[in-house]
Formats: structure tokens, sequence, C-alpha cells
């Protein structure tokens, strides 16, 4: 038995016109406050009070959010008292009105205790909107927070199924402004949700074809996105492709680059997709290994590789060396090395990178799961870019 | 030898096999807490059986099946039905996705139990490399 969790999806040319049509008498923004800045609370705030809504804001949302910024956030939810709220922005603003929402309604709770195995009852109080400003995260389709520990710089995967957004709005303009470095860098943890969902020992037939698809959508349009950002069609594809992903991704699993790429990110505070993109190869060379199908004949076949997509080997080898060359022109560090990380900080680092790996909930959903030794060997491959041959 | 699941000689050879497990050693070397262990009625069951583990820096120090009243007071209780451990000791129900789908109920700091996802999953394993047999419902 398993679920497919899935919000209702607006998306397409003018979807943000839906909010028109939400009835309630508060509305609450969750924004960062670059957005916040560049006007994308007012825009979305003007819409709402057209249609009604008292409206206020919390535009403090950092990158990768922090426990206490959620706490901060949930106080003023609970004097503000909305019906609605929406979560404006990225990953992690998405992920801050997430976890802001239940300790709105849960305030006996801590937000590392929002668990799958806790009832958290949301929804009483407000429904969650997720507006993404992103194409990658695809954090309004699914139920997982990515949030941080400021005490000791731990990335903590959270999450419930009751913190699925009630609606996901996916308008491609809210994406024409991303700054190239941004389109990349999300449009890589897009893609890394849709390989790891699919190569997931959780896969599943809801979630397949939906991979695969965000993965062809990845691979035609993130470098126009990334050359040409005016080019709204391939905007428009790329914030689908996201959605596939995260849809995919969350009703399957994310797996070994999330973990890895969770607890690297956190400490050396490279961005979320970045990070975890870097990682994905090296994750991928160390699954094909596996005694098990790994499915890469599937992806090879789906992307239209040149190799025999019968051997899983030369697939898997196809499939990264793709991955790799997708991520070269967009100016992604393809070695820890490359990502400008000292390389003996590094090292002294990567006991306690293992030992947070091993904690995130991503760590055990592939076809290999690392003892210790394994994992060790691959931070240390992927300082210096070494092909994983263990 | 097969042992029957729940019981003292079971608990014994789960404990023991914990404690010859490498890759447990390395993921709970950290790891300070307690647990009880709710098999609930069902089926077969027809009482609640509860087992304490008492899980220290990757080792086991004490466990036993609880008969009557105990006074441990241990950080945290996982309840599920002897189907429920069954599957898992199968390695047909993850840990994670009988967490996620509510099959397995736990009581206790959820925050400390979903950062040791590895050991989770080794200390499934140790009792997964126990040779099982579980009691028919009458």
């Amino acid at each position: 038995m398993w679920y497919f969790d899935c919000p209702e999806i607006i998306y397409g040319e003018d979807a943000l016109s839906h909010l028109e049509q939400i009835t309630g008498e508060r509305a609450f923004i969750v924004t960062d406050p670059v957005l916040h800045q560049l006007g994308y609370t007012a825009r979305i705030a003007k819409i709402l009070q057209e249609a009604g809504f008292e409206v206020a804001h919390f535009s403090e949302v950092e990158p990768e959010p922090s426990l206490q910024t959620v706490r901060k956030g949930a106080d003023i939810l609970r004097t503000f008292q909305p019906d609605w709220i929406i979560g404006l922005g990225g990953g992690s603003s998405m992920d801050a009105a997430k976890a802001m929402w239940v300790l709105y309604e849960r305030p006996d709770l801590q937000p590392d205790e929002i668990s799958p195995m806790v009832e958290l009852g949301v929804g009483k109080l407000a429904k969650l909107i997720a507006i993404p400003t992103t194409a990658g995260t695809g954090s309004e389709v699914t139920w997982a927070t990515v949030l941080t520990d400021k005490s000791d710089g731990r990335k903590l995967a959270l999450g419930s199924r009751e913190t699925m957004p009630t609606i996901a709005i996916i308008d491609p303009a809210m994406t024409a402004k991303l700054p190239a470095q941004v389109t990349a860098d999300t449009g890589l943890d897009a893609l890394t949700h849709a390989v790891e969902g699919y190569v997931s020992t959780f896969h599943n037939d809801f979630t397949d074809g939906i991979c695969l698809k965000a993965m062809q959508l990845v691979f035609s349009y993130l470098p126009h996105a990334y050359q040409h950002p005016d080019d709204m069609e391939a905007r428009e594809h790329m914030a689908n492709a996201a959605t596939l992903a995260g849809l995919g991704f969350i009703n399957s699993w994310a797996s070994l680059a999330h973990a890895m790429g969770h607890a690297f990110g956190g400490f050396f505070k490279i961005p979320h997709g970045r990070s975890v993109s870097l990682f994905l190869p090296y994750t991928l060379e160390y699954m094909a290994q596996a005694p098990e199908l790994t499915r890469f004949g599937d992806i090879a076949h789906a992307l239209r590789l040149d190799v025999d997509d019968r051997d899983e080997i030369a697939s898997a080898q196809a499939v990264v060396a793709a991955i790799r060359q997708l991520q070269q022109p967009l100016g992604q560090p393809q070695s820890v090395a490359a990502a400008g990380v000292d390389q003996a900080r590094y090292e002294s680092m990567i006991p306690q990178l293992c030992e947070f790996a091993e904690g995130d909930g991503t760590f055990i959903s592939g076809v290999r799961i690392p003892e210790r030794d394994d994992l060790i060997r691959l931070y240390q491959y992927a300082y210096d870019a070494r092909t994983i041959d263990f | 030898m097969a042992y029957l699941f729940p019981s003292q000689e079971w608990v014994d050879a789960f404990r023991a096999a914990l404690n010859k497990s490498e890759p447990y050693k390395v993921s709970a070397a950290k790891w300070e807490g307690d647990f009880y262990f709710v098999i609930s009625p069902k089926g077969a069951i027809k009482e609640p059986v509860r087992f304490y583990m008492d899980l220290w820096h990757g080792e086991c120090r004490e466990a036993y099946i609880v008969e009557g009243d105990d006074d441990k007071k241990p950080e945290f209780e996982i309840e599920g039905t002897l189907a429920v451990f069954q599957q898992l000791f199968d390695h047909k129900l993850d840990p994670i996705r009988a967490l996620v789908s509510r099959k397995l109920k736990l009581k206790g700091n959820l925050g400390k139990i979903m950062r040791s996802v590895k050991a989770t999953l080794d200390l499934v394993n140790a009792a997964a490399s126990v040779d099982t047999v579980y009691p028919e419902e009458a």
C-alpha cells in the first residue's frame, strides 16, 4: 500500500488569476526579502485585496531557512490568524510556509517534530497555496520541508503528508526574471529529483512516467532558459518540469545524492540544487554497480542517448555523461573542488558529512545503500571528480 | 534455529544479532535512548506484547520481554501489529514507509529518531537476520 499525494495544480499563462476565485477573509504571504523588494509580494497582495482579502506578509525567509525563522513567522501568523497562507518564492519560502502552517495550527510542536508519524491536523485554521518563482525545487507539490538548524548547521529533511499544499499555482511569468545562475541551480535540482525519483527503490507506476517526462523537459529546455532568459516557451516547460519532478520524487523518493548534498550544502553554504546535482553523477555511478536492475536503460532510452539501452552499465555511463554535458555550459561545478571548497577543511568535515547524510530521510532509498567506508570514499572521490570504481 | 516472535528467545537472538552488526555499531555510535516495542493485539496476538531494549552507542545493553509491571521509563515507544513487524523483518515494508503511512506508531522525540535513519535501517536489518517464526491465528 502506498499513496500518490498531489495538490490541486493550476498551471500555464495567467495561472495567478486563480487567486481571484478563492474565498476567505485574511491571506498571509510568506516570502523572502529580495522577492518582496522586487514587488512580487505586492503583485500577489493586489490580486488578493481586489478579491476582498485583508493581506499581511512575512518577508524574512532566508536561503536555507532556519528553525528560528519558522518559529518567528509562526508567531506572526498566530496574531494575524489567516485562513489562507501563500508560500511565494523558491523552495526556501515554500518550505518555510509549510512549517509555519504547522506551527500556526499546532503551537505545541517544535519545527523538527514535523514528521510523518505525528497526526498534525493541519487545515482546520488555514489552507496553503504554493506559488513558485523558480523552476526546480518542486516544493509546490511536495510535503517535504528542508530547514536548517542554526545551532549546528544541520539540514533537516522534515515533512508529513499533511503538509502538502492545498493548491499549487504554476505561472511561468513568475520565473521570467530568474537570474541565469538560479535558473541553472534550480533546473538541475529538478533533474536530480526526476532521476532519483525514477531510480529509487520506491519507484512505482504512478511516478515513472512523470519522472521520465520531467527529465526530457529539463534536457530539452534548461539550456534555452539559461541562455535565453526571455524564452517564455522554455520557461514554461521548465516550470512544468520542476513541478512534474516534484510530484515524481515525493511520491517515490529522492535518494543518495540528496542525502549527501543536504549534508554538504548545509555545511558549506552551497545552494541546494547545485549541491545535490553535484553529487548526482557520483551516486549514479555508485548505484550502477548494484546487482539489482538499475533502470538506467529506461532513462537512456527516454533521453534518446546513443547507447544500447539493454546494457545497464553502458546506459548508466551514458546517462552520467549526459548529465555532466548538461551541467558544463550551465556553469555548474562538477566536483567539490570546483565548488570552491578548501580540500583540508572538506576532508576534516567528511566524518560529520557522513553522519549527517546517514541521518537524512533520503539515505536508504537507493538500490545500493553505502556503509560508512563507501560513503567516505564517495565524498572523497567527489572532491576531485574521480570516477566511482567501487 | 527459528525463534518465535515475540518471545524472550527471539529478543535474545535480536540483541545478539544487533551487537554483532558492524554497520549498526557505526551508524548508531552516538545513539543514546531506550525503547519499548509494542506488538498490538490483532490476529494471533490477543493482548499487547512489549519488549524493552536499551540502545547505547551502537550496542544493546539490555533487552527483555516485559511481563507485568515494569519500572523502566523508556524514551521511545514504537507500536505496530504483528503483521507490520513481520513485513518489516521480511523486508516487504521499509521502515520509513512504515512511519510515513503510520503503520508504526511512535511516542517520544520524533526529531531524534528522524535524524538516525541509517541506524534505524541497520536495527531492522539485524532483526531481519534472526530466523523467525510467527504465531498462527487461533
